[in-house]
């Protein structure tokens, strides 16, 4: 089946969209999950972006992705898709990379016979044998430092910390070896490793495995880093950084595992460097990614009813960031928050920022503003935890101030 | 016994080394057996014999190849304090029996990984002086295209896989390449070089024990020239026996200064490796120079020690002996090669000197892969383009 490009507005509803020149390149601006508004003014906001061909998308009015009880409106949904959970659609990912190439394999802990700690390596064992998705001992700078040695020679592998926070351990082999081999070596080995594993803050996990590693690898020269938050784009970025060449970090999160989507049945990827449009708007311009997209979503709601139009980017790629994208939304609304579960100091929020008024500093209204979580170690108490990271009452006080 | 004079001699400084036949070096393969200087001490395992097969082209092609080594490495020296090499310059002089003797028992699909004092071993597995010394100098024609410097050899055709400067971080990356070789099925090993230093970082055995549960072809090499830096190994380990250190692991110790002890050892540990799983050798070493150009070498060890090491154990000497005991080459001729690789080396260095300073575009180009139909966008990007290959 030929490959397609996934570049429509809707979530479940997928049109397919297949363009007659398949050595052409299709211009197409990400998926959103969410469209409240009519297709007509969305075209007006993307401009000469959207190909003509597309078909109707249908109106979702729910802003938080969760379970699509009713498709009756949107006929071309019925055939294609299936739905299931977030770690789902990433074994989906995975488990099609590993038949569709032999060179891939998978390396962390417990990923074998045990199934993967989250899920999302169940099965693989099985049917891909103990050489192709390993179990190694708990050894993260040794294992890591394997992955990366084995991709010097061509292999590719996923390589999964059990959070990401162990990772740490393994920072020279990362920081070192996997960011620096390629520019070192004048170009003669590339190093297609996958480092992927969940982090961020979860349910009362304490302070040490509550860790938010993206800040820490941002500035790591030669590595890409994306984040993934629906099961869409957590099978489309998966797939895509198994296939590119460059050292890719994949971000999960321990929260979002269990979120169901509708994906399609087709083959597809997300575009690693490319940020996704959550809900289109004229007022502001509001930058999130992984789980704070769901608290942003959930602020909209609030907002909408008190008569804002935010416009809501999920950034995804967190290396390097994808500036056209904000830098038009930027142009358009003026004004930017940036929500993100990263610490106040030297977190992809603060990079994002300079990175913002460095190039778009005559768009904006307003100083760009961000909101992270606060620079302490995540405690263990349920209700100190909850306000150390961004909660949508305090998006919303952010927004109203902004938009005076 | 006759040389004979094979190629007339061009431009010997491109010619990489493995097709140097230099007029001094005879083609004669006949047999001929030498005594490993001192018996191998063994950990788990049976050692190899002492007597080792070898013929007069390998004897005179090790003398020639390790005078070449030395030659390198004092003008290396001569450049840096010259101020023409910067940075961190790691010479390898007084250990090049290492490099000759495991380059003599393997073939380029066996891969090597090692630490810092890489210059010889990439110039055994074929690099060039031309290379070497554009690289130590920063040029565009270094073999990593100046932007790796003295730490960052690697050659991917010969599987050299460098070049590391992290000590001990190269120890899990050869084990990754040993597994790439078990994965791919290839017939072939992984020799991780480090010193005795590293050998007490954790990451080895961490992946000494990975290595040990999936059988992986990866010998580890602990080159044991006594200093970690400045600080002695007996200051440093506990149990100097790094061949022991393996615990479940077998390991062989031998003697570093002599290249057929180490030929011997290393075709032994392939062949160990392939069947049964890692193996340690140590090789039992010393490098006249200090740590690196920074380090004068005589702060932490006496002089005497030094000079007593060169005028015992010098792997050069020993060889030429050898060569003079078994009349394979007259003094004259032994120094006459001396004299040519000298030039040789002054030849190269003088083209190096004259290569120009990378471009400054080459600042950004290999931090990332391009391709895959996704590109990196800066703000003035106008196109997304995304699609499956």
């Amino acid at each position: 089946m030929s490959a397609i490009l996934q570049g429509g507005v809707a979530s479940t509803a997928l049109s397919p969209f297949k363009t007659t020149d398949s050595n052409k390149l299709v211009t197409a601006p990400s998926r959103s999950s969410l469209s409240v508004r009519s297709r007509s003014d969305w075209s007006k906001s993307f401009g000469s972006r959207l190909i003509a061909r597309r078909s109707q998308p249908p109106l979702i009015p729910n802003a938080v992705a969760t379970k699509k009880t009713d498709n009756a409106e949107s006929s071309t949904s019925s055939k294609s898709g299936h739905e299931l959970l977030l770690f789902e659609a990433l074994q989906e990912g995975l488990e099609e990379e590993m038949d569709r190439d032999p060179h891939v394999c998978v390396m962390g802990e417990d990923v074998g016979h045990y199934g993967g700690s989250y899920k999302v390596t169940k099965g693989l064992a099985d049917k891909f044998g103990d050489l192709r998705v390993l179990d190694t001992p708990i050894c993260e700078n040794a294992f890591t430092g394997m992955g990366i040695g084995a991709a010097m020679t061509g292999l590719r592998p996923v390589i999964e910390g059990m959070n990401m926070g162990f990772l740490l351990l393994a920072f020279n082999q990362i920081s070192n070896n996997c960011g620096m081999l390629h520019y070192t070596s004048g170009g003669q080995f590339t190093i297609p490793v996958v480092i992927r594993g969940p982090g961020g803050v979860g349910r009362q996990l304490g302070a040490e495995h509550s860790q938010r590693l993206e800040s820490y690898f941002q500035s790591i020269p030669g590595i890409q880093m994306v984040a993934c938050s629906t099961p869409y784009n957590a099978k489309g970025l998966m797939k895509a950084a198994i296939r590119s060449e460059n050292p890719v970090i994949l971000f999960e999160h321990v929260l979002l595992y269990n979120l169901k989507e509708s994906i399609p049945d087709e083959e597809y990827i997300c575009n690693l460097e490319e940020a996704e449009m959550v809900r289109p708007g004229e007022h502001i311009t509001i930058l999130t990614y992984s789980r704070m997209r769901y608290h942003v979503m959930q602020a909209a709601k609030t907002l909408v009813n008190k008569g804002y139009d935010p416009e809501v980017i999920d950034i995804r790629s967190l290396k390097p960031f994808d500036l056209y994208t904000i830098g038009n939304s930027v142009k358009k609304t003026h004004r930017v928050l940036i929500v993100e579960e990263c610490m106040r100091t030297g977190g992809i929020g603060a990079s994002l920022t300079a990175a913002i008024n460095e190039n778009f500093h005559d768009y904006l209204d307003a100083p760009v503003m961000c909101l992270s979580s606060q620079d302490v170690p995540t405690p263990y108490a349920g209700t100190l935890e909850e306000w150390t990271v961004v909660q949508p009452a305090q998006i919303v006080t952010a927004v109203e101030q902004l938009c005076q | 016994m006759a040389l004979s004079r094979l190629s007339s001699r061009s431009n010997t400084i491109s010619r990489p080394l493995s097709a140097a036949f230099n007029r001094f070096i005879s083609t004669d393969t006949t047999p001929i057996t030498i005594e490993t200087s001192l018996p191998f001490t063994a950990h788990l395992c049976d050692p190899p014999s002492r007597s080792v097969e070898s013929s007069t082209q390998e004897l005179l092609t090790f003398f020639r190849t390790m005078a070449l080594m030395r030659r390198m490495e004092i003008a290396a020296d001569s450049l840096y304090k010259a101020k023409l090499i910067r940075g961190f310059c790691h010479l390898y002089d007084g250990q090049e029996a290492v490099a000759i003797g495991m380059e003599a028992a393997i073939t380029k699909k066996d891969a090597i990984i090692t630490a810092y004092r890489d210059h010889c071993i990439f110039l055994g597995r074929g690099g060039e002086l031309y290379e070497v010394f554009a690289e130590l100098m920063g040029r565009r024609d270094g073999c990593s295209r100046g932007k790796g410097g003295s730490m960052h050899f690697y050659k991917k055709d010969s599987s050299f896989y460098g070049g590391h400067g992290i000590v001990g971080a190269q120890v899990p990356l050869g084990c990754g390449i040993a597994f790439a070789q078990k994965y791919g099925k290839e017939e072939a090993v992984t020799f991780a070089m480090y010193g005795d230093g590293a050998a007490n970082q954790g990451q080895l055995f961490e992946a000494l024990n990975i290595s040990a549960l999936w059988d992986l072809p990866a010998i580890l090499v602990c080159e044991n020239n006594h200093y970690g830096m400045g600080t002695a190994e007996w200051r440093a380990a506990k149990s100097p026996s790094y061949y022991k250190r393996g615990d479940y692991v077998p390991g062989l110790k031998v003697d570093g200064m002599d290249a057929f002890a180490v030929k011997q050892a290393c075709k032994f540990a392939k062949e160990h490796a392939l069947k049964n799983g890692p193996i340690i050798l140590e090789m039992d070493t010393y490098r006249y120079h200090g740590h690196s150009m920074s380090d004068p070498g005589s702060t932490y060890r006496t002089r005497d020690e030094i000079s007593g090491v060169r005028q015992e154990r010098d792997p050069i000497e020993r060889i030429k002996k050898l060569v003079l005991s078994h009349d394979l080459a007259t003094e004259k001729e032994l120094k006459d090669m001396e004299k040519e690789i000298r030039k040789e080396v002054d030849d190269a260095i003088a083209k190096a000197k004259d290569c120009p300073m990378p471009e400054p575009s080459e600042l950004f180009t290999n931090v990332y892969v391009k391709g895959f139909g996704t590109e990196s966008f800066g703000p003035d990007r106008k196109e997304v383009k995304a699609a499956l290959p």
